[in-house]
């Protein structure tokens, strides 16, 4: 069967032809669309290193059907920067070493941009580590990861514009 | 993966003229999608129901109850002012499920409809009356610790791991379903299914039935002061109970005038017992009580291989969230929801 969807992937509307209704979102980025910043570690919505926005709100790609999107605005890490200017919370992530091996640094990335997003958290440690934990880190650089989220939280909350979500 | 044919209706009838034998409705696809992954379930036609107008909507009902649409996702519930007012341990429950990222996705439907988290379930290489009736039960000598201890029988062993529904199940929900033959309402305490000789009959929804919402009654709100929902797991965050406690009492006078209590993670439904609410009745609150309340919500627990640990750990569970519901509903959600590693309780003296 052929299936088609529309969507706003970093800010550019693409038409695409799936073959297949099984495609996840994940693979389609990976695979399909040559957008590899965003990583499969499990594969079963458990490590959050596929973490991507859908409609600004973050999500699980690997478990996305990609034929449920039709009409949805996806946000990659790709399309967090904006030409040279990093993103706050990508900037924040450098400035408190928020990662070591990198590998699921853009899925905490991607997280941290919808926690702050969703406005719960703000920049209480306890806070942000609870609403970070759908994000694995292996080589446990968590302690810069809260650090990161908490100045970026900050920053945001000075600059509501720098927001790119 | 099998391969599915993909349908998208417009509108619940047409959802609803979609369905034939091996049709899964999708949702948010949390458990559904990981499911397919792993071969527990392989269904040949695939409906999405998300885009379905008008379901994803939290309403106020005539009589003061809360009507949530079954799309209405987990992390807009929990956050959602009538709740929050009416049901604050339901959105403690909700918050203490999963990842954000999960929540986000997860929708009311779906949640009422999740599977059990036994290994043996979701490996279709193993036996599973659950998933395969007739094959046996491999994790009745298998290495899976997190069984039930309540409702088990020979067949099944599994447990229902929601945590939205405990709270739900206290509170007396009711799920409002459409099929072909209409519209019809489900108590939540009828909803899941004991395993007895029948486990793969999991619910009393039947396949070609659509969840369209959820209603809370009004008395809910009664419970709102004092009502927590606990929750002990291996991990802080982002895990399944070992087991869980839903608790909400109605004080008058400094004297229980009417209580809740549910359990999570112990069985294949959320469990309440009638005998352990009741004896708490005109009482005041203190530790002895909520003791015997818990006592009474255990018993006939009995363990289901070498799980006999859950059976003292659920007791303890149950009699401690009794003490926080007594000590109050916090002002704001606590920074680790239902979490035992939240600030101490207020002891629960009259």
């Amino acid at each position: 069967m052929s299936l088609s969807i529309t969507l706003t992937l970093n800010g550019t509307e693409r038409r695409i032809a799936l073959d297949d209704a099984r495609v996840t979102l994940l693979d389609l980025l990976r695979e399909r669309l040559d957008l590899t910043g965003t990583k499969k570690g499990c594969d079963r919505g458990q490590c959050g290193a596929c973490t991507v926005l859908v409609d600004g709100r973050r999500t699980n790609s690997c478990l996305t059907l990609a034929a449920t999107l039709d009409g949805a605005r996806v946000t990659t890490i790709e399309g967090l920067a904006r030409g040279d200017a990093l993103h706050p919370v990508q900037q924040a992530f450098i400035d408190n070493d928020g990662f070591q091996c990198g590998y699921c640094t853009p899925g905490q990335i991607m997280s941290a941009v919808g926690l702050i997003a969703e406005g719960t958290a703000g920049d209480d440690p306890e806070r942000i580590r609870e609403g970070m934990s759908g994000n694995i880190c292996r080589c446990a650089a968590y302690h810069g990861i809260t650090l990161a989220v908490a100045q970026a939280a900050r920053r945001m909350d000075n600059d509501p514009a720098g927001d790119a979500a | 993966m099998k391969p599915f044919d993909f349908v998208r209706p417009a509108t619940l009838d047409e959802a609803l003229a979609a369905w034939r034998p091996g049709t899964a409705w999708l949702g948010g696809g949390t458990n559904l999608v990981d499911l397919m992954k792993t071969g527990a379930m392989a269904p040949d036609r695939v409906v999405d129901v998300t885009h379905l107008p008008g379901l994803d909507r939290v309403e106020v009902a005539a009589d003061g109850g809360l009507r949530i649409g079954a799309l209405v996702r987990n992390s807009d519930l929990a956050r959602d002012a009538d709740l929050l007012a009416r049901a604050p341990m339901v959105a403690e429950a909700l918050l203490s499920g999963a990842s954000g990222q999960l929540r986000n996705a997860a929708t009311v439907g779906g949640n009422l409809m999740q599977r059990t988290r036994c290994p043996y379930f979701m490996d279709p290489e193993s036996a599973c009356n659950r998933r395969d009736p007739g094959t046996g039960c491999d994790a009745r000598d298998g290495a899976w610790d997190n069984a039930a201890i309540l409702g088990h029988s020979p067949a099944c062993i599994a447990t229902n791991p929601s945590d939205f529904c405990v709270p739900l199940a206290a509170l007396d929900a009711a799920v409002e379903v459409r099929g072909p033959d209409g519209a019809r309402e489900i108590p939540l305490s009828g909803f899941h299914h004991l395993p007895g000789d029948t486990p793969a009959a999991q619910t009393e929804l039947r396949p070609d039935e659509l969840i369209v919402a959820l209603r809370l009654p009004a008395g809910a709100a009664d419970f709102a002061a004092h009502a927590r929902y606990l929750k002990v797991r291996e991990r802080t965050s982002y895990a399944f109970a070992l087991a869980s406690a839903a608790a909400a009492l109605r004080m008058e006078g400094g004297r229980i005038a009417e209580a809740r209590l549910a359990l999570g993670s112990v069985a294949a439904k959320p469990w309440r017992v009638a005998e352990a609410e009741s004896l708490m009745l005109g009482q005041a609150p203190d530790e002895a009580l909520f003791a015997r309340a818990a006592e009474a919500a255990l018993s006939g627990a009995a363990p289901a291989g070498g799980n006999g640990w859950k059976i003292d750990l659920a007791r303890r569970t149950a009699a401690r969230a009794l003490g926080l519901a007594a000590a109050g509903t916090p002002a704001r959600m606590p920074a680790l929801p239902a979490s035992p590693f939240g600030p101490a309780e207020v002891p629960a003296h009259a």
